[in-house]
């Protein structure tokens, strides 16, 4: 065995309680193959014994994993971010040129419809058929909407990893938002129930902070079945409970990772008393 | 029928029921009576293995490398009977809980790792007597073969092999053939045998490197 830097055991140049150090050297060494470290280790004076060396290795294992686990789902959310955004941007996109091609086409082969589905009759030639410059276009339109549909499945795929609890609430699209618009799970993590109730309605809340308006009683999560099919006069109250349900959900997703059914049971309890309770308040 | 089993695994009943135990700190919601915990062959690939019989070549005190430790469900039991046990998993999420259970047992050392790269942990597990093997993912040979330096000369692979990993349309039965005619480039396989009831699908293989 060789004595390259890069063929050396975990511990080699470290102090034993260095443990900042041994997370380092266990996630970014490396070596061809496995020597008999226990042996080398105590030859070294890293270990006293044998027992010692298991004792230092499982601390250093242990603690480089916490560490690495704890990067890993940082970048995870970020990740989760940008392409919960990207599918916003692309839903945008697809809808604004599709009303272009709309704009177009009826313009030439008389009111055809509008939308996506418009722009994918004409991009497969259903409508229309000579004009290459709109075809091209509205093969744009569809492949744009396709690479949302693409992003969208990622996001469902990949928010229940990133916050499993969250996700479980607020299906993951609404999750994946969230925390877009908190920044990541961990300031997501970090919000006050009231603040989490009305992301996404930043306008409405300023509008009123400045005076006149009314405070705003939901933002994104406006998008849950809960408070959209909750009525009117109980919407708020609806929006408050989701909203604290759902940043206990976001604090354990981010603080521990867990999954907790019983906050399902908890929310739906709470929504079906708002719900019968015949609009008096509360 | 009643094979034996290596020291430190043991029969013992648990209400009525007889099952493969080892003492340990229970980690998964299994029966424990006293510091006996049951080693349920239904959430484990290498119990399964042990309750049908097979011949493991495992024993007490011995180092492990455990390929796709996920939470951490096998290798609890592995630690408890075993020596060294070198736990390898690359997903976070499951990582998290399989801390917990390397927080009972001194002797197990958990690793966020990638299976097919053992450079990257070779520099922390030494030789060893067994290497268990348990990743959901395709060129599940590949990954055997990769760890292969693992092992003592008269070490043992245990794998479970998953059928539905490697191509979810394909014959499990075609699935195995390809996997171990793969494994027997760099192993001597010495038994193998379908998981059924306790998992669909699955082969257990024990095999020994080649010299």
């Amino acid at each position: 065995m060789t004595n390259d830097a890069t063929d050396a055991g975990w511990f080699r140049g470290l102090d034993s309680g260095d443990l900042h150090a041994a997370r380092d050297a266990i996630e970014n060494g490396s070596a061809d193959a496995p020597v008999d470290w226990p042996t080398q280790a105590v030859d070294a004076g890293f270990a006293d014994d044998e027992d010692d060396y298991y004792s230092l290795l499982h601390d250093a294992t242990v603690n480089a994993a916490r560490e690495a686990v704890r990067k890993r789902e940082r970048a995870d959310d970020q990740q989760l971010k940008h392409s919960i955004r990207a599918m916003a941007d692309c839903e945008r996109t697809a809808n604004e040129l599709a009303e272009r091609v709309a704009e177009w086409g009826g313009s030439r082969y008389g009111e055809g419809g509008s939308g996506v589905g418009y722009a994918r009759r004409i991009a497969e030639g259903e409508v229309g058929g000579g004009d290459r410059a709109l075809r091209g276009m509205a093969e744009r339109v569809v492949a744009v909407s396709e690479e949302a549909d693409d992003l969208r499945a990622y996001v469902e795929r990949t928010a229940p990893a990133v916050a499993p609890n969250l996700s479980a609430l607020a299906g993951p699209v609404l999750a994946a938002r969230l925390i877009s618009l908190a920044g990541g799970l961990d300031s997501l993590a970090k919000k006050p129930s009231g603040t989490v109730q009305v992301l996404g309605a930043e306008d409405a809340l300023f509008a009123h902070l400045r005076g006149g308006a009314p405070s705003p009683k939901h933002g994104i999560i406006f998008t849950h079945e809960y408070v959209s099919g909750t009525r009117r006069e109980d919407r708020g109250s609806a929006a408050r409970a989701l909203a604290g349900k759902l940043t206990i959900a976001a604090r354990i997703d981010h603080y521990s990772g867990d999954r907790r059914p019983g906050l399902e049971r908890e929310l739906d309890e709470r929504i079906e008393r708002i719900r019968s309770r015949g609009g008096e308040g509360e | 029928m009643t094979p034996p089993l290596p020291d430190g695994i043991e029969r013992h009943d648990f209400d009525g029921t007889t099952s493969i135990a080892t003492r340990g700190h229970p980690e998964y919601g299994e029966a424990t009576d006293g510091e006996f915990r049951r080693w349920d062959p239904g959430r484990s690939k290498l119990g399964a293995m042990l309750a049908l019989g097979m011949d493991t070549g495992l024993e007490t005190d011995q180092k492990t490398l455990y390929l796709g430790a996920a939470a951490g469900t096998t290798v609890s039991h592995v630690a408890d009977f075993g020596g060294p046990t070198y736990a390898v998993e690359f997903a976070p999420r499951p990582v998290r809980e399989l801390l917990e259970v390397a927080d009972h047992r001194e002797n197990l050392f958990p690793l966020l790792k990638d299976a097919r790269k053992p450079e990257t942990y070779a520099h922390v597990v030494e030789p060893v007597d067994a290497v268990v093997q348990d990743v959901a993912t395709r060129g599940q040979a590949r990954v055997a073969a990769l760890n292969r330096r693992f092992l003592d000369d008269d070490g043992r692979l245990l794998a479970a092999v998953k059928a539905r990993s490697e191509d979810v349309t394909a014959d499990p039965e075609d699935v195995f053939a390809d996997v171990v005619a793969e494994l027997q480039e760099s192993y001597e396989v010495l038994e193998t045998e379908q998981l059924d009831p306790y998992h669909e699908d699955h082969l257990g293989v024990v095999a020994r490197p080649l010299e």
